[in-house]
């Protein structure tokens, strides 16, 4: 992308005397940060925590799934477990999980500007995030919230008897924290790339994050007045959802998926910005038609808006308008087809390198095709009449959200973690990791698939005997994916104090946050502003065997 | 990136102002006025009236650039796509002799 210094695999390198993890030391100096490389690391810090508590969750539900008999929770418990196992996953870990922590970390550096625009509302965003989060831990410590993560009404604004006002405004307080991050990429994107650095120059990734910010800006403030009316509703009695009143219940289903359809790309787009990033490294090749992968992600932020009656189909919704939901749905698959495709395109005659980020990326593939393709059965709207609210929707979801944003999480912070720490981490067991968590996945999750087609609904404790075996399957299935996510918090923990020191571009990798930037990174991420004079992976000739 | 072209004056400001005004004080005079089923409409017009005057010039995008007038475009778009869709819902749930038309139908 510039002009590459130093050689990849370049030994003797030194690391930058002061870098922004030694710029300063003590909670203050991490707390008032304004640096985006420090504020990333915070994201990073309270990010795997949520995950942490949203997993003990999900081990809990899979608990009591073990045996066909409610034994181990009483139905009401368990209807708080999903629900607080959806909420904190969705709002509090695969929402911001990409875009708050990688994304925060690396845009300005890959656009070559010093920090994002508003460095001080990406502090903000985190404090947002912080209060939103501590309010949800509040509401869970509280009693818990029993309506799922969807809040539908009437159930949430009338008859609940859970905690649903303060996890409700947790979920609120966490939308501002995303548009506030949202808008910060947007800006920064547009007004402070570097010179040379013209939009067909930019790496995937910054496209792929731009996308999602566009669906943060323009979608998080309906899901935030949708949660305002709700609970103005259930607190005051003001009429939007109970017919009693003047409303419409379904009313709510429309304005909560006008948000929470294209809040799965919020998910899934920056995962797909990651892996853009990883197949060109690995492959050492440009990015198999680069123009197509870059509009397919505006196409899905765009069409994304425009589907999200796939989830009404079994409401009261007219059937003219989950034809015309239907139809759209299907169009998504094209700008996602677009890029599976050109990824394995990109692959094919590259030199891959087998290292723990391929790992991830073939983990990564495997997973949203199996996801996406379980999609097209689902926007059907005749087999949908079958399959919904079962557990094969909850296996689609798992495939597309876990499978592709936790992939992409995990993979691309193994392929950057040497930038953000400077350290190296051990790559056996970075490989180790990568199949435990795709075979764990899939043991978990396929299952899944199987028991929704059979017929068992989502959302209950106690299932009929036949359904056992497969559930068993799934429950151990769970255990080994735990394994394989605890592995790497335990690892890149231990290499932050053992591990070797990273080289400035261990992979060999293109792009400024690799060929310019020191690692770990200055505050101000280079001496001087970089110009740029080629295109996005410029991977020099492969040679021939 | 030319922001401010030309910055808002007061009098600008108090002109704005007093329009708001006057528009309230409609509002609340077509209010109890009988327009029958347009009463709804006069109210949404003269509150949309006094969102874009807000947005317009208490907002400053008048004074922005281009690019900010395309970004509150789109969120104005957007929003447009959600109405548009979740009234196309309503307006052809009795289209079919489906089950919804029928309750539709006894209440
Ligand atoms: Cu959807």
């Amino acid at each position: 992308m510039a002009i590459a210094e130093q050689d990849g695999n370049a030994s003797g390198y030194a690391a930058p005397e002061t870098n922004y993890i030694n710029n300063g030391y003590g909670l203050k100096s991490w707390l008032l940060t304004k640096d985006h490389k420090r504020i990333a690391v915070l994201y990073m810090i309270s990010i795997s925590i949520f995950f942490a508590v949203g997993g003990l969750f999900a081990g809990l539900i899979r608990l009591e799934l073990l045996t066909p008999q409610g034994d181990f929770s009483h139905s009401d418990t368990y209807n708080k477990l999903f629900t607080m196992h959806g909420v904190v996953m969705i709002f509090f870990f695969l929402v911001p999980s990409i875009p708050a922590t990688l994304g925060n970390f690396l845009v300005p550096i890959m656009i070559g500007a010093k920090d994002l625009a508003f460095p001080r509302i990406n502090l903000l965003s985190w404090y947002v995030y912080i209060i939103g989060g501590t309010l949800g831990v509040i509401g869970i410590l509280a009693g818990g919230v029993d309506t799922g993560w969807t809040f539908y009404t009437p159930y949430s604004s009338t008859y609940s008897n859970s905690n649903v006002l303060i996890v409700a405004f947790a979920g609120f307080l966490a939308g501002f924290s995303s548009i506030l991050t949202g808008l910060n990429f947007i800006v920064t994107i547009h007004t402070m790339r570097a010179p040379g650095m013209t939009w067909f120059r930019l790496p995937l990734f910054i496209w792929a994050h731009y996308a999602t910010s566009i669906i943060m800006l323009l979608g998080t403030p309906v899901i935030a007045i949708t949660l305002v009316l709700m609970m103005l509703e259930r607190a005051f009695g003001f009429g939007f959802f109970d017919p009693r009143l003047g409303g419409d219940p379904v009313l709510f289903q429309h304005l909560f998926w006008f948000y929470s359809h294209p809040a799965v790309y919020i998910m899934i787009l920056p995962s797909m910005g990651v892996m853009s990033e990883m197949i060109a490294c690995i492959s050492r090749k440009r990015v198999f038609g680069y123009e197509f992968v870059a509009f397919s992600s505006v196409a899905i932020a765009i069409l994304g808006f425009l589907v999200w009656g796939h989830h009404m189909f079994l409401s009261s919704q007219s059937t003219y308008a989950g034809m015309v939901f239907s139809v759209i749905t299907f169009l998504v698959a094209v700008p996602s087809a677009i890029k599976t495709f050109n990824w394995t395109a990109t692959m094919y005659k590259g030199s891959i390198v087998y290292n723990t980020p391929m790992y991830y990326v073939m983990g990564y593939l495997g997973l949203f095709l199996v996801g996406g393709l379980t999609g097209l059965f689902l926007s059907n709207m005749g087999l949908d009449i079958h399959l919904h609210d079962t557990y094969f929707i909850v296996a689609h979801f798992h495939y597309i959200m876990v499978g592709g944003q936790v992939m992409g999480y995990l993979g691309g912070m193994h392929f950057w973690w040497p930038k953000i720490s400077g350290k190296m981490y051990p790559e056996a067991l970075g490989k180790a990791s990568a199949v435990l968590v795709f075979l764990g996945f899939n043991l978990t999750f396929f299952p899944q698939f199987v028991l929704g087609y059979m017929g068992m609904p989502r959302r209950y404790h106690s299932y009929p005997d036949e359904f056992q075996i497969l559930n068993v399957a799934s429950t151990g299935g769970a255990s080994v994916l735990a394994l394989g996510y605890l592995l790497p918090g335990i690892y890149l923990i231990w290499s932050i104090f053992k591990g070797a020191n990273a080289p400035q571009n261990p992979w060999g990798a293109k792009g400024l946050e690799w060929e310019v930037a020191d690692t770990p990174p200055t505050t101000f991420n280079f001496e001087s502003t970089p110009v740029v004079t080629e295109e996005a992976y410029q991977y020099g000739p492969i040679e021939e065997h | 990136m030319a922001e401010h072209h030309n910055s808002p004056t007061v009098g600008t400001y108090l002109a704005v102002f007093s329009a708001l005004m006057v528009l309230t004080a409609l509002t609340v005079w077509a209010a109890f006025q009988d327009l029958g089923p347009y009463g709804d409409l006069v109210a949404m017009v003269i509150a949309c009236t006094k969102a874009t005057v807000v947005i317009v010039f208490f907002m400053h995008v008048k004074y922005s650039s281009r690019l900010l007038w395309l970004f509150v475009g789109a969120g104005f778009l957007f929003m447009l796509i959600l109405f548009a869709f979740t009234m196309a819902d309503y307006a052809s749930r009795g289209w079919l002799g489906a089950p919804s038309s029928y309750y539709l139908s006894i209440q």
